[in-house]
């Protein structure tokens, strides 16, 4: 197992490589200059933009900027913000704590409604429960972040005046108050998310338990005069979750990654916010380092992903 | 005769015969008044009156928290760095200049203990000199005295090409020196009749000499301080998130009495300006949101019954369509809109002016803008003595189509008007932007119905207003007939925004189309008027001299004004706030307070 991961990590170097040329060049591609609001400000003389351009050697050819950051990057400098005049990794290392809290428990609301109501589902095809769950779940995912998130702002701050809708990193009080306060403006962003991802996984768990339960073994279980709980949980759901641990492997990146226009309807300083203010502002080093970031976490939670098939059925082995 | 008229005037408020504001109102009548009014006071020998802000609480702090909501967040905390607005604003709870400018487009004594005057001798009599005196006793919050060493450093901090600051254009051309500890001298080259632009509100906020000093020039990046202000401001330096969030608290040894009135200060970033109006009007989380560029519609729904409003500030944003002279269509040496072309259709000025008669521009305001612009013929919309009150704008289909009739450009079979074979067919561009695309909407319409043809093409912001030399989109190459944007005016002094229209700074492949005279318009007079403006010293000639530049561009169309734009905050019914439209809202922040 040991040599399984060394070799996976061997081979994620040069797809790392690939896809860092492919972003730069897509990058260095693109319209647009870090510098652009100073070229309509009477204030600022050309010559300025020009000197700021070859002092963050914006004008080099693209391979070469593009071997600087590589060689930068394999020391762990993850370069130099042109709009905040900051290191990115400073940068992005203040907004990963507000993204983890938000997005993770998003993800884990999603999982807790996700995995009871598809596996109950699933054990009672075509009931009331599961025709509700199915429509539930059929409205949450066709109705977009941004719609339920205005939406949620109009009813719960505008009508009902409940709960803030600025999030606001720092918030007054201390203990208890600060636990409440942190929890009262998160409920609905992570509610706009969770519920979005609840209503795919919802049939996600169904249909993979579904296809689980009708096999013979599970019969054989029930046969055996085992209860009905401990079939599904103990028998049913370890192999039905082998997909599930794919998807949830998979989305795993996004909890660091942010959530892009959720973040920026609730005001959320966390990664996407960072991500979309950086490509608006042409601020290349840190579009670089986010996208690049997402990308090995991609590549890492496969990889876990893998190893955790070989622990829920063993019969799948490394090779 | 206004001359001498202005004169005796200036005259009988020196003597005492006549008072500053009858004055002000006199200039009104003339046509000549303004906030630069007070500076043609000053220079004519007349103390500027140090506008007191009605500034009422009576003792510093016990406001609670001031809680401002900035839709895009500010990035750095430097203000020779700042790029935009928001970076300005940022640091400027914590920095300040020497003076600032107030609603009026007055001067407002900061770290200045008074502004300069020909009387009190801080302004010499040949224009190329101006001596600030210091108010005495001021501390950077880290208790170390101020003085002039700290706005000398500024100037070498600031001129120095490898500092790389974006306020070198204010300082590389002056040059500063100490004359005791709470005096300075700024010497010019050549007589400057607009004097306070130096140590002058957004970029004149000055850092501590005793943390920069060694960041000067190549390493001033790595300043520490960068990211930890130090200033003398009414608040000191709690936290910072670039991008989110920059919070700071009262500073309790603040030089100015009774200030600040709040006990903390938040400015959060983020998010969209509808959504801001919303938090600041609707639900009243935060008590100022800035740049409302919001449909007046959606504002006036958020108003009705709600926790805020909105605050309206004048200065002279115009928004504008600015017309080719060369031709976009023939590649010369590679390069489109050449110098060595002419543009094939509005080289013939009938085309020019039918095109300015077809702009609605009530309809627009009615439409699009609503409280937040006025209609205007000119590009130069203030300070008001330098407003032309010769032109006017009109706009009829019917004079439009006759005056293109009479130069003989006949509708063809499709109703497009053609001439000579060349059919008058246009491309006009602009930024993406909702009230930008809803104008040009408006514009095809009438031209349409007067026989012209309009492609309209919206380019991305970020690509537009970019001077990445790559792309054709940009503004300033101008590779279309015609297009429409904003210039904002970032002082009260029409130099800077007049300027760019001489024939020395047009935008070609020579300067990487640095040149800001992107409707490359060439006129020996308009060049005269503003190169005579930029050397006269009297303030009334001056004035006449900006007026007849502004009257050229009207008479040879050169740029058609859409829309005179006001500047639109959202405010807490019970905040206060001194704004001002020469300069950021953040400029008198030692004078927001809230009502109780």
């Amino acid at each position: 197992m040991r040599q399984y991961i060394l070799r996976r990590l061997l081979i994620a170097v040069p797809s790392l490589l690939g896809i860092s040329v492919v972003l730069y060049t897509v990058l260095a591609l693109a319209p647009g200059d870090p510098f652009a609001e100073l070229a309509t400000n009477p204030n600022v003389p050309p010559e300025v933009a020009l000197a700021l351009r070859a002092k963050f050697g914006l004008d080099d050819p693209v391979y070469l900027r593009y071997f600087r950051w590589l060689a930068a990057m394999v020391q762990g400098d993850w370069g130099f913000s042109f709009v905040s005049r900051m290191n990115v990794d400073t940068l992005i290392l203040q907004r990963l704590p507000t993204t983890l809290y938000v997005i993770g428990s998003a993800q884990l609301l999603a999982l807790a409604i996700a995995i009871p109501v598809g596996v109950y589902a699933a054990t009672r095809p075509y009931s009331i429960f599961d025709q509700i769950a199915n429509t539930l779940a059929f409205i949450g995912f066709s109705l977009p972040t941004f719609f339920t998130g205005l939406l949620f702002i109009l009813i719960f701050s505008v009508t009902l005046d409940w709960l803030p809708f600025v999030y606001s990193t720092d918030v007054k009080g201390t203990g208890i108050r600060w636990l409440f306060e942190q929890i009262r403006q998160a409920i609905m962003p992570v509610m706009v998310l969770g519920l979005f991802q609840a209503a795919s996984m919802t049939r996600f768990v169904r249909s993979a338990m579904l296809d689980v339960i009708r096999l013979d073994y599970v019969t054989t279980a029930r046969a055996k005069g085992i209860g009905q709980a401990r079939v599904i949980v103990k028998h049913a759901m370890r192999n039905a979750m082998i997909p599930v641990v794919t998807l949830i492997a998979l989305q795993m990146p996004a909890v660091f990654g942010g959530a892009i226009v959720t973040e920026q309807i609730f005001r959320i300083p966390g990664i996407g916010s960072l991500l979309i203010s950086s490509i608006l502002s042409n601020d290349t080093p840190v579009v670089m380092a986010v996208t690049f970031v997402f990308a090995c976490l991609v590549v890492l939670f496969n990889l876990i992903a893998d190893v955790l098939y070989g622990w829920l059925d063993p019969r799948i082995s490394f090779r | 005769m206004l001359d001498t008229e202005l004169k005796t005037m200036i005259d009988g408020v020196k003597d005492g015969r006549m008072d500053r504001r009858a004055f002000v109102q006199r200039m009104i009548a003339l046509g000549l008044t303004a906030p630069m009014a007070t500076q043609l006071l000053a220079v004519g020998g007349v103390a500027m009156a140090q506008s007191p802000a009605p500034y009422k609480p009576t003792k510093r702090g016990g406001g609670g928290p001031l809680k401002l909501l900035w839709w895009q967040g500010p990035t750095l905390l430097n203000p020779h760095f700042a790029t935009g607005t928001k970076d300005q604003d940022g640091s400027r709870p914590f920095y300040e200049p020497l003076a600032s400018w107030d609603a009026d487009g007055n001067l407002n004594p900061i770290l200045a203990a008074e502004i300069p005057s020909i009387q009190n001798g801080g302004l010499a009599a040949d224009g190329k000199s101006v001596t600030w005196k210091l108010k005495p006793g001021v501390k950077w919050h880290d208790g170390k005295p101020f003085t002039a060493d700290d706005v000398v450093f500024n100037w070498e901090y600031a001129r120095d090409p490898a500092t790389a600051a974006l306020t070198i254009g204010v300082y590389q051309d002056i040059s500063v020196e100490k004359v005791n500890d709470l005096t300075v001298r700024i010497l010019f080259k050549n007589p400057t009749p607009f004097w306070a632009d130096a140590f002058v509100a957004v970029v004149g906020c000055i850092l501590p000499k005793h943390l920069f000093a060694d960041y000067k020039g190549d390493k001033s990046r790595d300043a520490p301080n960068n990211l930890k202000p130090v200033g003398t401001g009414p608040y000191k330096f709690v936290e910072f998130k670039p991008g989110d969030l920059v919070r700071g608290e009262i500073n309790p040894d603040y030089h100015m009495p009774n200030r600040p009135h709040f006990d903390t200060i938040e400015i959060k970033g983020g998010g969209d300006a509808v959504s801001a109006a919303r938090a600041v009007i609707q639900t009243g989380e935060y008590d100022y949101a800035w740049n409302m560029q919001v449909e007046d519609e959606v504002l006036l729904r958020l108003e009705k019954g709600g926790k805020g409003k909105t605050v309206y500030s004048t200065g002279g944003d115009i928004e504008f369509i600015a017309l080719n002279f060369t031709d976009p269509n023939t590649e010369i040496d590679g390069e489109r809109s050449s110098m060595k072309t002419k543009h094939p259709l509005f080289s013939d000025p009938a085309v020019r002016k039918a095109l300015a008669l077809l702009v609605d521009r009530d309809a627009i305001q009615k439409h699009i803008y609503g409280r937040a612009g006025r209609t205007s013929a000119n590009y130069l919309n203030g300070p008001a003595q330098f407003v032309s009150k010769n032109t006017k704008w009109e706009f009829s289909i019917e004079k439009a189509a006759k005056l293109l009739e009479e130069a003989g450009w006949k509708a063809g079979a499709d109703g497009i008007r053609e001439k000579d074979g060349k059919r008058l067919k246009i491309v006009y561009q602009t930024s993406i932007n909702g009230p930008r695309q809803k104008t040009q909407a408006i514009i095809k319409q009438a031209c349409q119905k007067a026989g012209i043809d309009i492609e309209l093409k919206s380019v991305v912001a970020s690509v537009f207003f970019s001077s990445d030399v790559a792309n054709p989109d940009t503004y300033s190459k101008f590779y279309a007939d015609i297009e429409m944007f904003q210039t904002p005016m970032t002082q009260p002094d029409p130099a800077q925004h007049m300027r760019r229209f001489h024939s020395r700074f047009v935008a070609t492949k020579e300067n990487k189309w640095q040149g800001r005279n992107f409707p490359r318009w060439v006129n020996k007079d308009f060049d005269a008027a503003i190169d005579a403006a930029e050397a006269e010293i009297d303030p009334v000639k001056r004035a006449a001299f900006y007026i007849k530049a502004n009257d050229i561009m009207w008479q040879d169309t050169v740029v058609i004004a859409v829309m005179h734009r006001l500047k639109v905050g959202a405010a807490a019914n019970s905040l206060r706030p001194a704004l001002s439209g020469w300069t950021n809202d953040t400029d008198n922040l030692q004078d927001w307070y809230r009502e109780a």
